[in-house]
């Protein structure tokens, strides 16, 4: 194959994807636009956690908190009768912030050390949404989140929020995608192969790690904003460690470091426990067991077994291609 | 001629172990210095001593007459200065070209200009021009972490190379690799020292190659400095002899 073809197909299933994700929902029923729209918000904050873990290597357990920042910010500001635009302004400043924040134990300790002192501010973002009852209402909860309305056009259908959620989607994407391949995609790399070498390069691994933990986390509160009104009723429970966990195996099922990860993470972590209702509580039995063998088979989940092979495939195209030009080299 | 690096009374304590026990020296502009010693005698230490990787525990270390002593890497490097590791450092899942691509990248304008200007300009065109020098045409758009150990260990040198520096320090650069490519290796360093004008400080076990490249030796024993000279005294030291050269 050569890259024009490679590249012509590339885009053919890139819009055979987007056309499905565009058409499909037109089939379904309120359930089924509910969950779909769960899958691009959830896609939204992985895609952020991708950014933090897969390309810049740092290890985080707080992502939910910030889906948590995110929809407090969205349910407070928008009870209050403001946009929700003016939510997102917010929730994306405070997260970047505190992401930006975050970041420092990073400079310090590396790896399972990292994952304790990003779980220990996932447990105290959670004991804020509950406790905190001036400002989160806590176990009770904020009732009557208002679906937006775009350019006065309202959104309150399943199907018309489900596209402005897939809008969402697509606009992060993007984002994501141009970041990766901007020279601070690469030295995200860098840092996550190699911080010695990178910063003996010049590479100021310092202010990389913070804005990896910020831009990563901001996506988060992104997620958050449009969670809010997509559920209409935010308390503490969803944001647990639980949630952080789901983000990081959603990552890392999909292909840490591969831009289309957490897309497919978020897609089987969504769509899965629907699949398997009828087996009840087995449920979670059967997630983890799928998740310990990809993981023991793949470590860089289902994208690095594509990739593993894509690659093989090309190696025994170019030794072809070289027998085949110096046959008389062979014996 | 001017003296480009300074290193004064220098030294390093892990613990109860002194890898570095108060070294001085200085490198000359244009120079290729080597640096030679047994095993342990700390001359790696010495390098991440210079370089910021490790704080010194006493001493001070001079870029142009100014103290840089505990300056961070990047900062340094940013400076001109650029180095190798012992150890192989190329980065695995990036290819030969973006290895080299962000090895010159942060020497360009600011970090938001990185993100939001024109990006990785004539960047492109030096990574080629790069990878045309160290021969490695072929492998441009491979992972580095496919490449033989050799040809990782060219990319690695190249890689240092990559932002123009004026200083280049270079822990065993030829450790593991072939004649053939030790040959390339030496033909290198020596164009761009020529060529332009950059210096050079290399710690190596292998004494041809040290002898034919350097203009000036420095052996370390035991984190002090026994000897230093031309390739020829060194040799001719009996001390040197006995310490390193003789058994
Ligand atoms: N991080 C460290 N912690 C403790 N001791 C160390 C550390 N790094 C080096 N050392 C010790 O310092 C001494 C000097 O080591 P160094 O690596 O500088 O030697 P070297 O001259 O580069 O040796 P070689 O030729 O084998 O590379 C050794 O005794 C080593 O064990
Ligand atoms: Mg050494």
């Amino acid at each position: 194959m050569t890259g024009r073809t490679k590249t012509m197909l590339a885009a053919l299933a890139l819009a055979a994807g987007i056309a499905a994700l565009v058409l499909v929902p037109l089939l379904l029923n309120r359930y089924g636009l509910y969950i779909l729209s769960m899958w691009a918000i959830m896609s939204i904050a992985a895609i952020g956690l991708n950014l933090t873990l897969g390309y810049a290597g740092q290890v985080s357990l707080a992502q939910g908190a910030f889906v948590g920042i995110g929809a407090y910010a969205a349910a407070i500001i928008t009870t209050q009768g403001w946009p929700l635009v003016a939510a997102l302004v917010v929730a994306v400043a405070l997260c970047f912030v505190i992401g930006w924040l975050l970041g420092y134990p990073a400079l310090r300790v590396q790896h399972h050390y990292l994952a304790f002192v990003t779980l220990a501010f996932s447990t105290l973002a959670y004991l804020v949404f509950r406790n905190e009852e001036w400002l989160t209402k806590g176990i009770y909860g904020i009732t009557g989140v208002p679906r937006p309305t775009l350019f006065g056009w309202p959104l309150a259908a399943p199907l018309r929020f489900y596209y402005f959620c897939l809008a969402a989607l697509g606009i992060v994407f993007a984002g994501a995608w141009w970041l990766v391949r901007s020279p601070w995609g690469r030295a995200f790399m860098a840092l996550r192969e190699n911080p010695m070498r990178a910063m003996s390069l010049g590479v100021d691994t310092r202010r990389y790690t913070l804005m990896a933990f910020a831009i990563g986390s901001s996506l988060g509160g992104v997620a958050g904003v449009l969670y809010a009104p997509l559920v209409e009723f935010i308390d503490p429970t969803p944001f647990t460690l639980g949630l952080s966990l789901n983000l990081l195996m959603m990552v890392i099922v999909g292909g840490s470091g591969f831009l289309f990860g957490p897309l497919l993470g978020a897609l089987i972590s969504v769509l899965l426990p629907e699949w398997l209702r009828f087996s009840e509580g087995l449920y979670l039995i059967v997630y983890a067991l799928f998740v310990m063998i990809l993981l023991a088979w793949s470590p860089t989940g289902i994208l690095g077994i594509v990739d593993r092979y894509l690659a093989r495939r090309r190696a025994r195209a170019a030794s072809a291609a070289r027998s085949a030009a110096m046959p008389e080299a062979l014996p | 001629m001017k003296t480009v690096l300074e290193v004064e009374n220098l030294g390093k304590h892990f613990g109860g172990i002194t890898a570095v026990d108060g070294v001085s020296f200085q490198v000359r502009e244009g120079e290729i210095l080597g640096i030679i010693g047994p095993n342990g005698c700390g001359k790696s230490t010495l390098f991440n001593c210079v370089l910021g990787q490790l704080q010194p525990s006493q001493g001070e270390v001079r870029l142009d007459g100014r103290v840089v002593t505990g300056m961070r890497p990047c900062d340094l490097n940013r400076l001109g200065v650029s180095r190798t590791f012992q150890l192989l450092q190329v980065f695995p899942q990036l290819t030969v070209r973006e290895n080299l691509i962000l090895a010159g990248q942060e020497h360009q304008g600011s970090m938001t200009r990185r993100l939001f200007g024109r990006r990785d300009a004539g960047l492109t065109e030096a990574a080629e021009r790069m990878i045309a020098f160290f021969k490695l045409g072929h492998l441009a758009g491979e992972k580095a972490g496919g490449l033989s150990y050799g040809q990782q260990k060219l990319l690695d040198a190249a890689m240092a190379f990559m932002a123009g520096p004026r200083l280049v320090l270079l822990d065993e650069p030829a450790g593991g690799v072939n004649l053939t490519m030790l040959a390339l290796l030496k033909e290198r360093l020596q164009a761009i020292n020529a060529e332009q004008g950059a210096t050079f400080v290399v710690i190596e076990h292998n004494m041809d190659f040290v002898m034919s490249l350097c203009t000036r030796v420095l052996v370390l024993a035991e984190g002090r400095v026994l000897a230093e000279g031309t390739p020829d005294e060194v040799r001719a030291n009996p001390k040197v002899i006995e310490a390193y050269l003789g058994h």
